[in-house]
């Protein structure tokens, strides 16, 4: 076991996550927003 | 006559191992129809590789010198140049998906990004195991559930396993209706798979669509820029889907096009799959890690919804989030198979569905992130 490598992963699964997450809720902030403010296709009225 | 019996003679047991477990490939391909197109490819690839002095690795043969191989010669232009094969199939995947249900929802897209968390613990414990970094990190990302993701990372990377890791992330991604109901099972009550959600559908427009893949490279590529290509390619497919202009690319992108490449990929990965590189104590400690990584991951899925359900009003079904892993479309039919089997009006599948595309994306985020995170750490 080598303690360096552990503590190195453990420092990559705090580093990988949060980076992971930063992106995805950036996206989910955009996509939000664009679903919210640009106009939908007019739907056929019946 | 010597010659005749020169291959014969150099046999090894390991390489007799290969052959058997080339079959075993093939059998789970023909037979239990897992991951046909992948597993029969590389099944009969391990055979081939694996025949002594055989023509499809480079040898050195005697007054003529170094013949080249074609299974080698696929592998080194094909993967080791530039990963070209696993990140040309994702145009073809990025083709196939609609992210239509993940758009109606946006909030679905938080599963993918919990979803990976299984990466990660495995990097730890196969740190643990005596792994070096590299191939940690190569091991980990079976957990992305993502063939090609898992390829291209551990090729990067310059894992002594490549082809272990693809052959083991395969396997499990076939094995996902095995493998998520009793993780799902561990950590969720019979009452929370019983919860209800209602689906709106909501028409995205042809703007928001088109803008959606654009939107996403271009968020990660700047905050982990090594996941360009992989993303890249994805929502490039999915670009020329929602475009509308390129019907026949498109549809040729989805079809003959990936078929071309995953026919090749599959022969080609064999490349790592000698007896010398496979038959060590390493790729059962390797099945077992993968095994591990897609359980966390599901169960991370899970607990992520029951803590999103600690703020929301409208209750989540915590196994919509088991479905934030990248194996699609097993993973959302696991989900709506279990919600029925609970209560049989339960109907999540476009819910399920929408984390599961949501998988995709942070698969290959998670991708990218390991790219640029590890090399960091070497």
């Amino acid at each position: 076991m080598n303690l360096v490598n552990e503590i190195n992963a453990l420092i990559l699964m705090g580093k990988g996550m949060l980076a992971i997450f930063t992106v995805i809720i950036i996206i989910f902030i955009i996509i939000t927003a664009l679903i919210k403010f640009l106009p939908n296709e007019p739907t056929e009225k019946n | 006559m010597g010659f005749l019996i020169e291959g014969v003679m150099a046999v090894t047991w390991q390489q007799v191992l290969m052959w058997v477990i080339g079959g075993l490939l093939i059998y789970l391909a023909i037979g239990k129809n897992l991951e046909p197109a992948l597993l029969l490819p590389i099944g009969f690839g391990a055979i081939l590789v694996n025949i002594p002095f055989s023509g499809v690795l480079n040898q050195n043969l005697s007054s003529i010198g170094n013949v080249n191989g074609i299974i080698q010669w696929l592998f080194e232009v094909g993967i080791e140049a530039a990963e070209a094969m696993p990140l040309l199939l994702f145009i073809g995947i990025g083709a196939m998906i609609d992210f239509g249900p993940l758009l109606v929802n946006p909030k679905l897209i938080l599963f993918g990004a919990a979803a990976q968390f299984g990466i990660f613990v495995v990097i730890v414990l196969a740190t643990l195991l005596g792994f070096s970094f590299r191939d940690a990190a190569s091991i980990g990302i079976i957990g992305a559930a993502d063939g090609p993701t898992s390829i291209l990372v551990s090729q990067v990377l310059k894992s002594n396993y490549v082809g272990t890791i693809a052959v083991v992330a395969y396997s499990y991604m076939a094995l996902v209706p095995i493998v998520q109901p009793m993780a799902i099972k561990l950590v969720t009550t019979k009452k929370e798979r019983q919860i209800r959600m209602t689906y709106n559908p909501k028409k995205i427009s042809k703007l928001t669509r088109i803008l959606f893949p654009i939107i996403v490279t271009l968020i990660a590529g700047l905050v982990a820029p090594a996941s360009v290509a992989l993303v890249g390619f994805l929502m490039f497919g999915n670009l020329i889907r929602e475009s509308g202009v390129l019907k026949s690319l498109s549809e040729t992108a989805q079809n003959e096009f990936a078929n071309i490449i995953t026919l090749l990929l599959g022969i080609t990965i064999a490349a790592t799959m000698k007896a010398e590189q496979i038959v060590n104590i390493q790729t059962l400690m390797i099945m077992a890690l993968g095994l591990l990584a897609f359980v966390f991951d599901t169960v991370a899925g899970v607990l992520f919804a029951k803590l999103l359900n600690l703020f929301s009003k409208e209750k989540i079904n915590p196994m919509i989030g088991a479905a934030g892993i990248s194996a699609f479309p097993m993973s959302a039919r696991v989900v709506q198979k279990m919600a029925t089997a609970e209560d049989k009006q339960n109907y999540l599948l476009m819910q399920a569905i929408g984390a599961n595309v949501s998988g995709q994306i942070a698969s290959v985020i998670a991708g990218g992130v390991i790219l640029s995170l590890v090399p960091t750490f070497i």
